[in-house]
C-alpha cells in the first residue's frame, strides 16, 4: 500500500498573521462588552483577577475567529473583504490555524475555569462552541436567520464578565445580552445590502441574497424598533442613571431614523452605509455609558 | 570522511523562512513569559498574607 503524501512547505506565517487569524477587531468589542459585563456587577474583584479574567476571555475570542477563519477559508478566499484573510493570502496552513484555535479555546478556558471560576469558564466554551459549530459550521451556510441566532455568541460577553465577577447570572447581564443581540441584525444587514454580490459569489444565505433588498430594509426596521426601547431598559429598570438613559434615547432615535432612511433608500446605499457605522458607535456609546455610570458611584442616578 | 561535496540533508529553509520561524519564537517566548507573570500575579493575590502561612 502506497500513500502520498502531500509536501508541506516550512511556514512563512509571522505572529502578525496569527494576531490577524484572531480577528482583534472583533476582540476588542468582545473584551469592552466583557470588561462592562464585569465591572457592573455587584461586589469587588481584585483588578489583577479581573485583568486575568478579560484576559482568558480575550484568548478564547480570538480561538473562535482563528476556527471561524479556519473552516471559512473557502468562503473567504471568494469574497472581496475576507480574501486578504492569512489562510486564502496562503500565510497560515489550514491545519495550522485549527490547531492554534483549538489549543487557544483549551488553554482559555482551563485557565478561566482554575483561576477565577468554572460556571464563567462553562460560558466562554458554551460562546466558542455556539460561534464555531452552531453559527459557522452549521447556521451560516444554511440559513437566512443565520446572523439573528449566531449573533447569540457576540451577545454573551458581558454575561461572561458578570458571571466571572460573580459566579452567577442576573436580570442586567440579560439585559445587556438582549442588546447586542437585537443589535446584531440591523448591523450586519446594513453591511450585506451592499455586499450583496459577495454573498451572492461565496453562495451564502444572507436575507438580502434570499428574501431581497426589500423585505431586509424591512427587517432592520424592525429589529431597531425592538432594539432602541431595549436600549434605554437598563435606566428603566434603574440599573443606570439618567446620563446613560439621556444617552441611550438619543442614540436609539437616531438608529431608528436611520433605519427609517434605509427602508426608503433605493439605488444608491448611503443610508445603509450611515446605519452600519453609526450602529456600532451606538452600542459602544450605550456600554461606554454603563461603564461611566458606575465609576461615578451612580452620580448621574441622583438626578434620576 | 570527506562528506564535504554531499549537500547536507533535511530541508534548507530560506531567508523569509527563517525570518518567519525567529519571529515566531520570539512571539511564542513572550506569551509564555506573560502567562507566567500571570499566574505569579494571581497566585500573589489569591494567597495574599497566607503565602508564608504552612503547616510545619
Amino acid at each position: 500500500m502506497s500513500v502520498t503524501v502531500a509536501r508541506v512547505e516550512p511556514s512563512i506565517a509571522g505572529a502578525g498573521d496569527y494576531i490577524e487569524l484572531m480577528k482583534p477587531r472583533v476582540m476588542s468589542l468582545v473584551v469592552f462588552t466583557a470588561l462592562v459585563g464585569l465591572y457592573v456587577a455587584p461586589g469587588h474583584i481584585h483588578p489583577v483577577m479581573a485583568g486575568a479574567a478579560l484576559l482568558c476571555i480575550a484568548v478564547g475570542a480570538g480561538a473562535a475567529g482563528a476556527l471561524n477563519m479556519w473552516y471559512d477559508a473557502d468562503i473567504d478566499a471568494k469574497m472581496a473583504r475576507t480574501a486578504g484573510r492569512p489562510i486564502p493570502r496562503g500565510h497560515i496552513a489550514p491545519g495550522d490555524a485549527a490547531a492554534f484555535g483549538m489549543t487557544l479555546a483549551a488553554f482559555s478556558i482551563v485557565t478561566l475555569g482554575v483561576l477565577i471560576n468554572w460556571f464563567s469558564a462553562a460560558l466562554l466554551a458554551f460562546t466558542i462552541f455556539f460561534y464555531v459549530v452552531i453559527y459557522t459550521m452549521w447556521l451560516k451556510r444554511s440559513t437566512a436567520q443565520n446572523i439573528v441566532i449566531g449573533g447569540a455568541a457576540g451577545a454573551l460577553p458581558p454575561m461572561i464578565g458578570w458571571a466571572a465577577a460573580t459566579g452567577s447570572i442576573a436580570v442586567e447581564p440579560i439585559v445587556l445580552f438582549l442588546i447586542i443581540f437585537f443589535w446584531t441584525p440591523p448591523h450586519f444587514w446594513a453591511l450585506s445590502l451592499y455586499r450583496t454580490e459577495d454573498y451572492v459569489r461565496a453562495g451564502i444565505p444572507m436575507l438580502p441574497v434570499v428574501a431581497g433588498a426589500t423585505e431586509t430594509r424591512r427587517q432592520i426596521l424592525l429589529y431597531t424598533l425592538i432594539l432602541a426601547p431595549l436600549g434605554v431598559a437598563p435606566w428603566l429598570l434603574g440599573y443606570a442613571g439618567l446620563g446613560y438613559g439621556v444617552v441611550a434615547v438619543v442614540t436609539g432615535a437616531i438608529m431608528i431614523a436611520l433605519a427609517l432612511r434605509v427602508r426608503t433608500e433605493r439605488e444608491d446605499h448611503n443610508a445603509s452605509k450611515q446605519l452600519f457605522a453609526f450602529s456600532i458607535l451606538y452600542l459602544f456609546l450605550l456600554f461606554a455609558m454603563l461603564l461611566v455610570d458606575r465609576m461615578t458611584g451612580g452620580l448621574s442616578s441622583l438626578f434620576a | 570522511m570527506s562528506d564535504m561535496q554531499k549537500p547536507e540533508p533535511g530541508i534548507r529553509l530560506t531567508e523569509q523562512q527563517l525570518r518567519a520561524r525567529r519571529n515566531r519564537s520570539i512571539a511564542i517566548a513572550l506569551a509564555l513569559g506573560a502567562f507566567v507573570v500571570v499566574i505569579f500575579l494571581v497566585t500573589l493575590v489569591k494567597l495574599g498574607g497566607n503565602v508564608l502561612t504552612r503547616p510545619m
